[in-house]
């Protein structure tokens, strides 16, 4: 399909993943299944940053290797500039791979240990015959630089950086094949603040240069909103709220969404006693046994009797502010 | 006045390794009055944790060397042995760790190991340690007490082992605790929820509590008092308003300017500070920060003494600058911070 004016790069239709539970001696009954990803739909714009916010077992991680396909999912589709990606092949997919790229959480465990840095971040050129020998050493070394580190790097092992560093290398490696799509699964979570800001600077740089389009996990709101134009949420499996980044964290809709901003602590010692957070009781139900209709209705300060018989549907509530209550905040009428 | 509950003097803490010698304290200095809450904050690697275990020898081994003073109610903490070391432990100075999943043994049922804990400490039945375990656990919000004290630890969530770590840790009444990143593994509506129970106890019981943080909001939300760590020493201590809203020492600058703030304006781009922490082993000449501080001078290859300021009561920080710059310079934009980079 052309790339037209408008049409998203990646759309994501009606996905569901659940993994099933098995349980016996000799044969494995399936006696379950954990809904990771419940009836998720949402779509992203070329150039656009969507964030994902949630905590942890709520299927961000699940929802972004269903994305990818590194995970098939159990039913629904995923449009890549128009084109249906959800259960082809790995032949089919192979190209499309080059478009789509991820960078994980863990510096430490995502890279290979017995391998050089200019093999970690050359490999995929190799793979898909992108560039070899003298022109791929030649653009490593770009990369390299362009992330921040130096091209003397290429033939050290990722033992000898720091977590930040192997974050830059994990970066220039998802960059290798100029993508267009990231996938960038709490790519900041590992580090301290002072690097942190390093990365997410890097990154918001690196976006304007090569005009990458980010799907953006973390359970941080604060690294979030500085990263995000539109964020979705997502509690057991399902999006409660997705809304552009400004308009969601002034005028929260969901109650969870309200609750967790509230439970965020704010650097600012008189802000912090001069506000009422919203601290919220209990914790995640296990996603094998969600709660019926709504599913955050056991924890919602505002739940009444329809929220545990009928579940609620995403309303639009304009301008792309979407969220799935009975009982909707800062809504007028 | 009364005196302080502890007070720690010159503590240094260094380890042979293979590679050399890491001095990961390095000459630590600090009082923790009765009821307060004390913050060591820094980033990885600058020694909060270790200063924190050695208070209740938990660094002690072969290839360190501990110096200096730590002294507990007339008592000196570094020079106890033996018994008198275990009394302190849990009875006076309790310390929660920052992951539940591994500090919790995984084949005893919770209660049990409450139990088992007060049973080593004091002469009580069998019958009346296990109430107190169940007593404890309900003080700590665990929902229908009674029955999960049967429960095994990989039958409670991560919040709520982070609760049964926190009531083994009072289970002997201590006056100080300790939590070493604390609520750093759990999600932020459950983090809100543990530090809503620390101030309660600090509030309620006039307990004593060292957070050891890097997270500034978590600090925002419970410490009286604030000492910002870099490479192994003190850079910078003060009240919590003091830290927050005139900060002294550039590095206190940098770790405000990173911060993803959610009650501000969105920033185009973060202030940030350049480069990465230096290594124990061979950590810079001078003031440990100068490589990556902007504002560095000739003079900073000298180090600069933890300096009260004049004037200003309970607020010291180990910088050259004046106060006159200091004003002027960490002012970035209309926020304070250490550099905003170049596009």
């Amino acid at each position: 399909m052309s790339d037209t004016n408008g049409s998203p790069l990646l759309e994501v239709r009606n996905v569901v993943k659940h993994f099933p539970i098995k349980s016996g001696l000799l044969i494995d009954r399936e006696v379950g299944q954990v809904r990771a990803v419940d009836d998720v739909s949402f779509t992203l714009a070329d150039g656009e940053t969507l964030g994902l916010v949630g905590e942890s077992g709520c299927g961000k991680s699940t929802l972004c290797r269903t994305i990818l396909q590194l995970l098939e999912p159990t039913s629904g589709s995923v449009l890549f500039e128009g084109e249906e990606i959800a259960g082809s092949s790995r032949r089919a997919l192979r190209p499309l791979r080059r478009e789509m790229q991820m960078i994980f959480q863990d510096p430490y465990a995502s890279l290979n240990p017995r391998r050089r840095v200019g093999q970690i971040v050359g490999d995929p050129m190799t793979l898909h015959g992108v560039a070899s020998g003298a022109e791929q050493k030649r653009r490593v070394q770009e990369l390299l630089d362009r992330v921040g580190l130096s091209p003397e790097h290429y033939n050290r092992f990722p033992h000898e950086f720091s977590g930040g560093q192997r974050q830059r290398i994990g970066i220039a490696r998802a960059l290798a094949l100029r993508p267009r799509l990231i996938v960038a699964d709490e790519p900041v979570s590992a580090l301290d603040v002072s690097i942190q800001a390093q990365i997410l600077n890097l990154l918001e740089e690196l976006q304007e240069e090569l005009s990458l389009t980010y799907l953006f996990v973390s359970h941080d709101l604060g690294v979030v909103r500085h990263v995000s134009d539109r964020i979705a949420v997502m509690y057991l499996g399902k999006i409660v709220e997705i809304g552009p980044a400004d308009e969601l964290y002034s005028k929260p809709i969901h109650p969870y969404t309200l609750a967790l901003l509230s439970a965020v602590p704010i650097p600012d010692p008189k802000e912090n006693a001069a506000r009422e957070p919203l601290v919220l009781e209990g914790d995640v139900p296990s996603p094998a046994n969600p709660p019926a209709a709504c599913s955050f209705h056991p924890r919602c300060p505002w739940a009444s009797e329809v929220c545990s018989e009928v579940e609620p549907e995403l309303v639009d509530y304009g301008d792309g502010h979407l969220a799935a209550c009975h009982h909707p905040l800062n809504v007028s009428g | 006045m009364a005196p302080p509950l502890l007070q720690v003097a010159d503590l240094r803490v260094q380890f042979a390794t293979e590679d050399g010698i890491v001095r990961a304290a390095d000459g630590v200095s600090f009082d923790l009055n009765e009821g307060e809450v004390l913050a060591i904050v820094g980033e990885s690697g600058c020694g909060k944790s270790v200063t924190a275990q050695t208070l209740i020898g938990l660094t002690r081994s072969p290839n360190a060397r501990i110096e200096g003073s730590v002294r507990y109610a007339d008592r000196e903490l570094l020079a106890a042995r033996g018994e008198e070391l275990q009394r302190v432990r849990g009875e006076e100075i309790a310390m929660v760790f920052q992951d539940p999943m591994t500090s919790l043994n995984p084949v005893y049922r919770i209660g049990d190991q409450i139990t088992e804990q007060i049973l080593a400490h004091s002469k009580v039945s069998d019958e009346a340690a296990w109430e107190e375990a169940v007593r404890l656990l309900h003080a700590v919000g665990i929902p229908d007490a009674e029955r999960r004290a049967r429960n095994y630890p990989h039958e409670y969530s991560g919040g709520m082992r982070q609760r049964a770590m926190i009531a083994m840790a009072l289970s002997l009444e201590p006056s100080i605790l300790i939590a070493d990143e604390l609520s750093t593994a759990l999600d932020v509506t459950i983090q809100a929820q543990i530090l809503r129970l620390l101030e309660l106890l600090n509030s309620d019981r006039g307990l004593a509590v060292v957070v050891i943080t890097h997270d500034l909001g978590v600090v925002a939300e419970v410490a009286d008092r604030i000492l910002v760590m870099y490479a192994g020493r003190i850079v910078e201590s003060g009240t919590l308003e003091q830290i927050f809203y005139d900060p002294q020492h550039p590095y206190t600058w940098g770790l405000l300017g990173s911060l993803t703030r959610l009650d501000q304006p969105r920033t185009k781009r973060l202030a940030q500070i350049r480069g990465q922490p230096p290594s124990l082993l061979a950590p810079p000449l001078g003031c440990h920060f100068r490589p990556r501080c902007p504002h560095a001078s000739e003079r900073c290859e000298e180090v600069p003494e933890l300096k009260q300021r004049a004037g200003v009561a309970g607020h010291a920080d180990r910088c050259w600058l004046g106060p006159e710059q200091k004003r002027s310079l960490r002012q970035v934009g209309d926020r304070i911070g250490l550099e905003v980079p170049a596009e």
